[in-house]
């Protein structure tokens, strides 16, 4: 270790006199950076977005799938697809609750804290990171249903708007992760919450198995839950078989601006409270 | 801004429900010095510590670093400072180098002084085999060097160091206070919190002592030590030696009353300091026929300044209990 002399920083090494844009975008992308290097470095914690997936994909095209009758007698390969893209994507929140956690918790959120940066870039780049991870979720989804048999019967604008409501919808969800994160303790918490709500979530949806299967008094949940307005948007715009389309309720009637008016509405209820427990916890 | 003190704090009060965790704290630390808060457990220490560097915003009372006030000039304070807390705040699974990297940006360097920064550092902290690695397979003495180093990384004129040795191994320990002792040769003002009387005697310049969340006594650790009875003469008797003849032949040399313990084996002799005391103690005692032992002049610890301050001796670690007791009742 060599002697500690006096210093001062060097004013042509310091960018205090830049904008505060400016250093907001460098706040951003610096943090943004970081959660991509942590992604190169450690590749499974993609787990949930690439595995995950792959495995659910082909456990429903081969195993399940067999005994899932379509009322209309469609392809159960193609009808899956567009409930796997809720799936893999609404599946990244407990992520992100799980990475806000163990910030707040290693205490390096406290050390962001104590340097003249901007606080909300924290958020706002986890963000970016999540919507990321969101596309990398999303191409496999669409990678492994080509493979199995999924095919498009529709235009490009039609997949562009199913991919653009999914993403959407993705994002809502992010907000979710973020409450979770700021409410919760710990990484180990964030991860249960997480299971809890988004494995009835999936699966009293029509996201693998169709509504009219289900008890009577099942179907009105399985029509307003949010992952059965993606999966039949999504259906519908590739042109896969939809028998939801038979259903006569509202969001199973109009699936897309179903899936706006959730996305809208979950944003409205959990930027918020997320934004409040962040002032709270992180502007103090 | 030279004359401002480094951290300045007047009537600092900040509750959580009915506990004051800091209860009218008053402090002025003048700039490049090493100031120790010493306190057990729930003192507030580190609460002041997190008002200090801005984490936290205090109820009442008002406090500065360098002239800045930590509430409304809270940038200006975060460009200036540097804190070290009690867990290493890194990224696990960046590596060092990318911890430094992203931290020197963060604290407004340029990408590329972030990096030259960064290097410098590892260096300096003996960490640059370990650059590459992700820091979740290093040890806790390099993690808490890391730390430092990210805290130092912006170049801070004040140094919060909130308890930097708990929890490490007596190797891991030495490293640290030899850090914060190069760090004190450089002009840095450090803040240090510590439990351990022993780290705050040896590396702080003054000290406060801080008890249910105000100050209950400051000056240097000479001026805290005779604040508490100074020097006394710890005189062992030899087997079969006369007690009271003892007494009478020391007695001229006290400057207070004379304590023999209940076997009659030692005498505690409490004495102002003078060139010779001690040889001319053991001639009384010679010339008295008392044969002695050992004669050792024993100056008061800070621990015995502490016990008589707070009437406790400092808790253990763990112990946090009768603290929050403590901080309720202040």
């Amino acid at each position: 270790m060599t002697a500690i002399t006096a210093e001062l920083v060097p004013e042509r090494d310091v960018t205090y006199e830049r904008s505060s844009v400016s250093h907001f975008a460098t706040d951003v992308w610096v943090l943004t950076k970081r959660s991509i290097a942590r992604i190169r470095r450690e590749p499974e914690t993609l787990a949930d977005v690439t595995i995950m997936p792959v495995i659910f994909i082909l456990m429903f095209a081969y195993v399940f799938g067999g005994a899932i009758l379509l009322p209309g007698h469609g392809s159960y390969h193609e009808y899956l697809i567009g409930g796997m893209l809720g799936m893999g994507l609404a599946q990244t929140a407990p992520g992100v609750a799980v990475a806000l956690v163990t910030d707040m918790s290693t205490g390096l959120m406290d050390r962001f804290r104590s340097l003249p940066m901007s606080r909300w870039a924290v958020l706002v780049a986890r963000s970016i990171a999540e919507l990321l991870t969101q596309l990398i979720g999303a191409a496999v989804v669409v990678c492994v249903g080509l493979a199995i048999g999924w095919r498009v019967h529709t235009g490009a604008a039609d997949v562009a708007e199913a991919l653009a409501l999914a993403l959407l919808f993705g994002y809502a969800f992010t907000w979710v992760g973020v409450c979770l994160g700021m409410v919760l303790r710990s990484p180990e918490a964030a991860q249960a919450t997480g299971f809890i709500i988004f494995l009835p979530l999936t699966f009293v949806s029509s996201a693998f198995v169709p509504i009219q299967g289900m008890p009577g008094w099942l179907q009105p949940v399985a029509e307003w839950n949010p992952m059965s307005a993606l999966a039949a948007a999504s259906r519908q715009l590739f042109g896969n078989p939809n028998p939801a389309a038979s259903v006569h309720s509202w969001p199973m009637q109009h699936p897309e601006l179903a899936v706006v008016c959730w996305s809208v509405a979950i944003i409205l209820v959990f930027a918020p409270l997320a934004v409040r427990q962040f002032r709270r916890k992180v502007l103090g | 801004m030279s004359e401002a003190p480094a951290i300045l704090a007047e009537g600092l009060v900040k509750t959580y429900g009915k506990t004051a965790a800091l209860a009218g704290l008053d402090l002025t630390v003048p700039a490049g010095t090493v100031y120790g808060l010493l306190g057990p457990n729930g003192a507030g220490k580190t609460t002041a510590v997190r008002v200090f560097s801005t984490l936290l915003r205090p109820n009442r009372g008002r406090a500065q670093v360098l002239g800045h006030d930590v509430v409304t000039e809270a940038t200006q304070v975060r460009r200036m400072i540097g804190l070290t807390g009690q867990y290493a705040a890194l990224d696990e699974y960046l590596t060092g180098r990318a911890n430094l990297v992203m931290i020197g940006q963060l604290s407004r360097l340029t990408a590329n002084a972030a990096r030259r920064r960064a290097d410098e550092m590892l260096e300096r902290f003996d960490l640059t085999e370990a650059a590459g690695r992700a820091v979740k397979t290093y040890s806790g003495g390099m993690r808490r060097r890391l730390d430092l180093a990210a805290s130092l990384i912006g170049y801070p004129s004040v140094l919060f160091l909130d308890e930097p040795t708990t929890g490490l191994d007596p190797n891991a320990r030495a490293m640290t206070w030899e850090i914060v002792r190069g760090l004190a040769d450089s002009g840095t003002t450090l803040l240090l919190t510590t439990q351990y009387l022993d780290e705050a005697d040896q590396l702080a310049g003054r000290i406060a002592v801080i008890d249910g969340g105000t100050v209950i006594a400051e000056g240097t650790p000479d001026q805290l030590k005779s604040s508490v009875g100074g020097e006394h003469l710890e005189v062992a008797l030899a087997r079969g030696a006369d007690v009271e003849a003892a007494i009478v032949a020391v007695r001229p040399y006290a400057a207070g009353r004379v304590q023999a313990d209940e076997d009659g084996r030692r005498l505690s002799v409490p004495v102002v300091t003078a060139e010779g005391l001690t040889t001319q103690v053991v001639r009384a005692l010679d010339r008295a026929g008392v044969p002695v032992n050992d004669v050792t002049m024993q100056r008061a610890s800070l621990d015995d300044v502490f016990l008589s301050l707070t009437g406790h001796v400092p808790a253990p670690a763990e112990d946090t209990s009768d603290d929050e007791e403590r901080s309720v009742a202040a």
